[in-house]
């Protein structure tokens, strides 16, 4: 029996805001050149902690991206997720005259993995410091992780389904694959990503108790994957929206199709079981690949997870040779990441708007900060490479133990 | 060839119930479990009452390692894990691990400890520049809201898609309904989901306060979440979990498991109105109905019980009535429509898993729980909302809705196992 045709999930719109640049043209400069952004940490009362190097956004305005009234009401990472997500549907030539038309058909899915630090800090100072009446009206829909999908939706007038996974890394991932099946189950346009502003004091607080945190007070020395200097990961904050819409719906309004979504899986092996995560990461890949309906052998790039502790990198090396067999050893693979640092959540989302601007231009970006690798890897460093690249992988894990992978294919992802 | 999903396990941590058994004896004698903040000194509060759970992890098997690291809405969810993948008869042991997923929901997560090391972090809420030294080793933990999902996992060895769900006051309708979906399309055979919070602390009283959410009927806790009553004022705040486990009908039918019932549908709707503001149409919510009756391949006339939001603000209870009434017409004022958030409080995330298991024992017993407390009717609210007592009902299909902060939507409908049609 022959089955109908399933609606495909294409990327019509990038949207980024990050610390090597908050427009999309900006980032993938800064990215194809290869520029390290990571430095000292500067935001207000952070001087003093263990914790020095972050990728920090500072070329961003937010009172010239966001309007006063949705400003005042939302922490720094709701203010990131609403800029990216109008560069997005700017990106995608989706006006709010045409979304208007049909709000059910346009949804909105983030993940979120560090919520309103800010924000919430400054409550329960208000809180603590000076007693109960003196926290804010908006403190109840700052602070929760929530908060950027539920904005994006009223600033916008979405009405379609409206989700979040507050996930660990891999949920970016995790994110942009549920809009992929939520334009399969028949809404038109998802916007899809993740923002996070991890770097307030007490947020940065938090975050000391992961082992895999770089301490290193170098911004060269201190995120450098697949090395044997490895010494952890450095945070960021910033990310980036797309917007995730099906290629019928694309092809009516004469929108580009970038990218689609073609395969994605995510499996589950432990918290900081580094070891382990081999395993796991292995069949998120075969899975992935099956759902594509790809050949280990097609895959022309892959973007890794690139955790920065020897023990994950080996796993993570040793996982793309697993899934993809002797292909593993030659596919080039990169990780912008080591120049921006790793935003949670968002760290993946990333990746995928560098993995799709990498197959249009055919410049595989580099890794920097990374040289004299000690895996079997064909990792591309020092500057971008020239290659016809006509699928992508991109690879993430979680330090709550997740691992995810997702196959992009160039444009509509075939030759027809 | 469609997979339908079945409800195989369930376990619940709620006020004044532990374990399904205690949960359905209160809920179906119309018990209510608010009362007095006890957990803090809530003087200064406008709302300082709240449906606490009596909760010793200890007594349900949890080891001192366990209580120290895990946040007590991690500890609700490991019980409420147990106890339904006990009652699921599930052997994890000869499960392919790949194929069990985890989809849990929590609106807050970590906020206690966070906010409990944050005052020492402070010095007391005086330093902006906090001072780490002060922290506690498991703050990282509170800090990521995956390590709900992920403890979980651990716990039962659960190596497919494992998802932390946030989407405010419907997380628990939302992680239900991911784990449907996650089954339906092919990507588990099993999967533990639920929902938990424990929001009973001074900086989440205290932000629902600022924005008079949250009742003041404090001078009488037992009876202060009044949802659909006409001098309702806010709703109470709860904390708990639940967990339910979800199977590919045939994985459960193979190995003879006891079915609760299906899950037929879900959907979720924003409403893109304002982040705590709902409209008295109800449009949003009605297009979820809609969209999850579908699902079903129902016709709302089939819906024999709806367990509300209800959570007993002005807004919220009109909203929702508006809705009911558009999807299921005339039927609505023939169909009892009844909150359990009289009796066990408003538990953020975790109430809307708490409700599905509502659901799936009020299908066991064929019963409709009542909504407690419920005297004086309100002109705007006019459905049948079952006041005080429990009733007996032949129940085939039931709905629960849910409305969260963000402006979410959403609706779960659970069946009677049905025929398998080959």
């Amino acid at each position: 029996m022959s089955q109908p045709r399933p609606r495909r999930a294409a990327v019509t719109g990038i949207g980024v805001v990050a610390p090597n640049g908050t427009s999309t043209e900006t980032f993938w400069k800064s990215t194809q050149e290869g520029i390290s952004v990571l430095d000292r940490i500067t935001r207000e009362g952070c001087e003093h902690l263990p914790l020095r190097v972050a990728g920090e956004v500072r070329n961003f305005d937010p009172p010239s991206a966001v309007e006063e009234r949705y400003l005042v009401q939302t922490d720094r990472f709701t203010h990131f997720a609403m800029a990216a997500a109008d560069l997005a549907l700017d990106d995608a030539r989706l006006s709010r005259a045409e979304t208007d038309e049909a709000p059910f058909s346009v949804g909105v899915v983030t993940a979120a993995g560090s919520g309103g630090g800010e924000f919430g800090q400054r409550e329960l100072q208000q809180l603590w410091g000076k007693g109960s009446r003196f926290v804010g009206p908006y403190q109840s829909i700052a602070w929760f992780y929530a908060a950027s999908t539920g904005q994006i939706s009223i600033r916008r007038g979405f009405k379609g389904p409206c989700g979040v996974v507050a996930s660990d890394e891999a949920g970016g991932l995790d994110a942009l694959a549920h809009a992929a099946r939520a334009v399969r189950r028949g809404t038109d346009v998802m916007v899809a990503g993740a923002t996070e502003a991890p770097l307030a004091p007490y947020s940065m607080v938090c975050q000391l108790g992961y082992e895999e945190l770089s301490t290193v007070d170098d911004p060269a020395r201190a995120y450098r994957p697949f090395t044997a200097a490895a010494c952890g990961f450095v945070p960021a904050e910033g990310g980036a929206m797309l917007v995730v819409e099906a290629e019928s719906s694309a092809r009516e309004r004469g929108a580009p199709v970038r990218a689609t979504l073609a395969g994605h899986a995510a499996t589950f092996t432990g918290a900081s079981r580094w070891t382990q995560s081999r395993e796991g990461l292995a069949e998120a890949i075969r899975v992935a690949l099956r759902e594509a309906g790809c050949a280990p052998e097609e895959i022309d790039v892959v973007f890794a997870d690139a955790l920065g502790v020897p023990e994950a990198d080996r796993a993570e090396a040793l996982a793309i040779t697993d899934a993809l067999g002797a292909h593993g050893g030659r596919v080039p693979v990169t990780a912008p990441k080591t120049g921006v640092g790793r935003g949670y959540g968002a760290a993946p989302v990333l990746d995928v708007a560098a993995a799709v601007l990498a197959m249009e231009h055919g410049l595989i970006p580099p890794t920097p900060n990374v040289f004299d690798v000690c895996h079997d890897l064909d990792l591309v460093t020092a500057r971008a490479r020239a290659a016809e690249l006509r699928t992508a992988l991109v690879l993430s894990r979680g330090l709550m133990g997740s691992n995810s992978a997702l196959v992009l294919r160039l444009g509509a992802g075939d030759a027809s | 060839m469609t997979r339908r999903v079945a409800v195989t396990g369930i376990g619940i941590v709620a006020p004044g119930g532990i374990g399904a058994p205690a949960f359905w004896d209160l809920l179906s004698n119309g018990r209510t479990a608010t009362r007095g903040i006890t957990f803090f000194d809530p003087s200064g509060l406008r709302s300082r009452i709240a449906a606490e759970c009596d909760f010793d992890p200890g007594a349900h098997g949890l080891d001192a390692e366990q209580v120290a690291r895990c946040d007590r809405y991690i500890q609700f969810a490991l019980v409420a894990g147990e106890e339904a993948i006990r009652d699921s008869g599930l052997d994890l042991a000869v499960e392919n691990p790949w194929r069990v997923g985890v989809s849990l929901g929590t609106a807050v997560g970590g906020t206690t400890r966070l906010e409990n090391d944050y005052v020492l972090v402070s010095h007391g809420g005086e330093r902006w520049d906090v001072d780490h030294r002060e922290a506690g080793p498991h703050l990282h933990r509170a800090f990521a809201p995956s390590t709900l999902a992920s403890t979980v996992a651990e716990r039962f060895e659960a190596r497919g898609p494992v998802q932390t769900v946030s989407t405010g006051c419907t997380s628990g309708l939302d992680a239900v309904g991911y784990a449907f979906h996650t089954i339906e399309e092919g990507r588990a055979d099993v999967c533990i989901t639920g929902a938990s919070d424990s929001p009973i602390s001074p900086i989440t009283m205290a932000c629902f306060d600022a924005i008079k959410a949250t009742s003041p009927n404090n001078d009488d806790p037992a009876h202060a979440s009044r949802p659909f009553d006409a001098d309702r004022n806010g709703f109470v705040m709860g904390e708990g979990g639940a967990v339910l486990v979800l199977e590919e009908l045939d994985h459960a039918l193979a190995r003879g498991a006891h079915v609760y019932c299906e899950v037929s549908g879900y959907a979720t709707f924003g409403n893109a109105y304002h982040m705590t503001g709902l409209t008295s149409e109800g449009l949003e919510m009605a297009r979820a109905i809609e969209d999850a009756l579908g699902q079903a391949r129902l016709d709302g006339t089939a819906i024999d019980y709806v367990n509300a939001h209800g959570s007993g603000t002005k807004q919220n209870d009109r909203h929702e009535t508006a809705a009911v009434k558009r999807t299921l017409g005339a039927h609505a004022y023939d169909t009892p429509m009844s909150s359990i958030k009289s009796m066990v409080g408003h538990s953020l995330g975790a109430i809307g898993a708490i409700e599905v298991v509502a659901c799936a024992l009020a299908l066991t017993h064929q019963v409709v729980p009542p909504t407690a407390n419920y005297e004086t009717p309100d002109p705007e609210c006019d459905l049948d909302y079952v006041p005080r007592v429990a009733r007996e009902r032949r129940l085939n299909n039931v709905l629960s809705v849910g409305s969260g902060f963000g402006g979410f939507q959403s609706a779960v409908i659970l069946s009677r196992p049905r025929e398998k049609t080959p």
